[in-house]
């Protein structure tokens, strides 16, 4: 699809899209790590928030500061900051998540002058009362870093417009989801996954402007005859940056139906109720949306909500995609597995770095998996 | 014989083993730290026979408010650092792995949630939880942890949740602990189902601060030249003040402690014979290998006199406010040596560095604690460059020693020592 194709571009090379908004409007950008990011915030300061990936580079900068045993994500998105190749940043933030992000941050603040750098360390459990006004807490105060720093007022008529730019946008990836779901050849997983990351990088009212679009278009094209034989599938883990993954997939006879990736559905889930405070509204959505394995909400929410999705997305199997080195991702793979596997529902484990090529080994497990669906 | 009869008879023997000890020790002057632990946890493993709660808790986590309501704390990853020192972390990690726990995980967790499936290791398991007390203070890990446990052992799980201090110490964290410590009391009473003893928390407060200033008084023992004591030591003296904080015991303990070892400084008794060189050792230890690192630095007439990980537990004293013991609480949990930023901790080695006066800093890289090895280079940096002494690494694990390279590390260590003779020629 035409449309999709300026998206490729600019996930292929998005610090050239930086530097052509930055030219054009001179626009702030603000890199973040993680989908707890308060970006709502960001985009009514009037700035862009630009998610990170990890880096294709080969990691030598890095090493100077983060050991070998810390994800290639966290130390690729070092190696790209110390290398100058996110010259074009004008601050980062960094949310708590895992122990590996939490000293990135140190060792960004001490290491790279940025304009800015904001910690925001939201509570690890999202349940409880005191949790929850602790982090309205911290949205207001990163609210404040950001007003200090770029000497503005964020009015509520800014958080709101804010509010409904990103409803509207997770509104529609959801629309996408379902659609994609009922007729996963509407739209080819690469195209997809093109999506999911350009609405982390690409200006939010153009994206949704062409998002709109796409949707629409989407919606006109008629489902495909059944196509038989063809298995569906989830991937779960934390990021996904790995485009071919859906082309090897595809390959060897499977589709993608449904995930649950932080660069995925997670990103996307829950609506913030327009009807409330707008901070105190970006609060419940952080406390009510599907659970990242870095924070607590009950000790099954995510199994449940794994076992949820496959169901919904009549899926024939599950591919874990877990980046070496990431704790919370490890520690919850047992317990996702044993909940598949007490559903009779067949999963398979890759462990991957970022710079993993599709291919070779990797294309081996993944057709024996598919076959024997 | 049935089995239930069988463990019935067990716990029995455990239980008056604990008690005879118990009574032998009344006669004693000093308990040693191996009666102590006998009794500790003989009475653990035999709790459910007197009725007594038993928690486990994290290494950072607040243990007063458990302890003044009779309850037992358990530390797993004190139980972890036994697994290690008695070498049996490789095989229990191994099992963890056969789970499906990535090899890449704390060895702490992996050797704890496969132990509990088979009660394993040099005790036999750890006492089942009726409560789990996790408070990330130190790590996301024990959340993921603690979380498995509460899945396997279906018992309540509190979570006392500290905001990282990557600078500063907010309001809104301060709030927010605060309200929490008090959660923290409802959940004790919820479990235990009577109300809470404050007065009794008063008492168990004052006494865990006397403990904690103790400790901090034994290890600045080691500040004499020739040290008393080592790091080496510390490791094998610390178990109190994780495991009993707030109790008599830990108290008398440490009181006599400290007397032998200004007892020894009196008398200008080093630990290592003819000690010429100072050490800093950073990270939690390579348990399985602490008393071949010993003998390894002994044999360059250095001594480790002082360490990052042993001073933690008393590192927040100065938030402490022993008569609002409650209150000050939130502040001392929230702010330890692993939730601060790099270069407030980096402030922390440099403080030792110089109180101690080291000629070196020993960096062990641990590949099971992620939050604190990563940042250590950053901290090697700015220690070589505000102190201009020299640090070594060694990437090891303080309780899986497959990868435990012994040869090449002793290469590393003369070479590094090399430096340092060098240095204090010129
Ligand atoms: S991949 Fe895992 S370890 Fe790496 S940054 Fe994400 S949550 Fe942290
Ligand atoms: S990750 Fe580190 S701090 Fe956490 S339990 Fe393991 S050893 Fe302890």
């Amino acid at each position: 699809m035409d449309k999709i194709s300026e998206f490729r571009t600019i996930i292929e090379n998005p610090y050239s899209y930086l530097q052509k908004i930055k030219d054009e409007n001179g626009k702030k950008a603000i890199g973040y790590v993680c989908s707890y990011a308060p970006e709502e915030l960001i985009y009514a300061a009037g700035a862009l928030p630009v998610r990170l990936f990890g880096s294709d580079s080969i990691i030598h900068r890095a090493d100077l500061h983060l050991q070998s045993y810390c994800c290639s994500l966290v130390r690729g998105i070092l190696e790209d900051a110390l290398s100058g190749r996110l010259e074009l940043l004008d601050g980062m933030i960094f949310p708590h998540t895992c122990d590996s992000i939490q000293r990135l941050s140190d060792v960004w603040r001490l290491n790279l002058v940025k304009s800015f750098h904001a910690d925001v360390v939201l509570p690890v459990k999202l349940t409880t009362p005191s949790a929850k006004s602790y982090l309205v807490d911290v949205l207001k105060k990163f609210k404040t870093d950001l007003e200090q720093w770029l000497n503005i007022k964020i009015t509520d008529a800014e958080l709101n417009r804010a509010v409904k730019t990103y409803n509207a946008i997770r509104s529609l990836m959801t629309r996408l989801y379902r659609l994609r779901c009922e007729n996963p050849h509407i739209i080819s997983g690469h195209d997809f996954h093109t999506l999911i990351r350009a609405a982390m990088i690409v200006e939010r009212d153009h994206f949704l402007e062409e998002l709109t679009a796409i949707t629409a278009d989407l919606e006109k094209t008629a489902p495909e005859k059944k196509l038989t034989g063809v298995k569906r599938l989830v991937l779960s883990g934390g990021i996904c940056n790995h485009p071919d993954v859906y082309d090897t997939i595809e390959n060897a006879g499977g589709v993608v139906t449904g995930d649950d990736l932080c660069t995925g559905s997670r990103y996307f889930e829950g609506a913030i109720d327009d009807r409330m405070p707008p901070l105190e509204a970006i609060a419940a959505r952080y406390a009510t949306r599907v659970v990242c394995p870095a924070k607590h909400s009950g000790l099954t929410s995510r199994g449940d909500n794994l076992v949820r999705t496959v169901r919904e997305c009549g899926a024939d199997g599950v591919i874990f995609m877990l980046l070496k080195f990431c704790d919370p991702h490890a520690f919850d793979y047992p317990y996702l597995k044993e909940m598949l596997d007490r559903e009779k529902i067949p999963s398979l484990l890759l462990e991957m770095e970022e710079q993993t090529q599709a291919g070779g080994q990797l294309q081996t497990r993944l057709e024996t998996f598919i076959q024997i669906l | 014989m049935n089995n239930q009869n069988s463990d019935f008879l067990k716990t029995l023997g455990i239980y008056l083993f604990g008690q005879a000890k118990k009574l032998s020790l009344k006669f004693k002057k000093a308990p040693t730290m191996k009666e102590l632990m006998i009794v500790y946890y003989s009475e653990a493993k035999s709790a459910k026979l007197t009725g007594k709660k038993v928690a486990w808790i994290t290494s950072g986590g607040p243990v007063e408010p458990l302890i003044a309501m009779d309850i037992i704390p358990i530390y797993p990853e004190n139980h972890g650092a036994m697994i290690g020192a008695s070498k049996m972390g490789a095989g229990l990690c191994e099992k963890a792995e056969a789970m499906g726990y990535s090899s890449d995980l704390c060895s702490y967790a992996r050797s704890d949630i496969s132990c509990a499936t088979v009660n394993g290791g040099p005790i036999g398991g750890l006492p089942r939880p009726d409560m789990l007390v996790c408070c990330n203070n130190i790590c996301g890990t024990v959340l993921k942890w603690y979380e498995v446990q509460a899945r396997y052992f279906n018992v309540p799980l509190f979570i006392l949740d500290t905001p990282f201090c990557h600078t500063g110490y907010s309001e809104d964290t301060a709030r927010y602990v605060r309200t929490q410590i008090d959660e923290y009391i409802q959940f004790i009473e919820e479990v235990c189902g009577k109300k809470y003893d404050f007065e009794k928390l008063r008492q168990v407060g004052l006494l865990s601060y006397e403990a904690q200033k103790l400790w901090q008084a034994v290890l600045d023992t080691a500040a004499h030249r020739p040290a008393p004591m080592s790091a080496f030591d510390a490791f094998y003296h610390l178990a109190l003040i994780v495991t009993l904080r707030g109790t008599k015991e830990a108290v008398k303990y440490y009181q006599n402690l400290l007397a032998k070892m200004k007892d020894r400084v009196a008398k200008g008794i080093g630990v290592v014979p003819d000690e010429k060189y100072r050490l800093l050792w950073d990270n939690i230890p390579i348990w399985p290998r602490t008393r071949w690192l010993s003998e390894k630095f002994a044999s360059h007439n250095a001594c480790l006199v002082a360490d990052t990980y042993t001073s933690a537990w008393c590192g927040t004293l100065k938030y402490i406010n022993e008569d609002k013991f409650l209150d000050s609480m939130a502040e001392a949990y929230t702010r330890i040596y692993l939730n601060i930023g790099v270069d407030e901790m980096a402030k922390t080695v440099i403080e030792m560095i110089d109180k101690y006066q080291a000629d070196g800093l020993v960096m062990h890289s641990n590949r099971s604690c992620k939050p604190y090895s990563f940042g250590q280079l950053d901290i090697q940096r700015i220690v070589e460059k505000e102190r201009g002494i020299p640090s070594l690494m060694i990437e090891a694990d303080m309780v899986d020693d497959r990868s435990f390279s012994e040869s090449q590390i002793a290469t590393r260590i003369d070479a590094f020592m090399e430096i340092i003779k060098e240095r204090r020629k010129e």
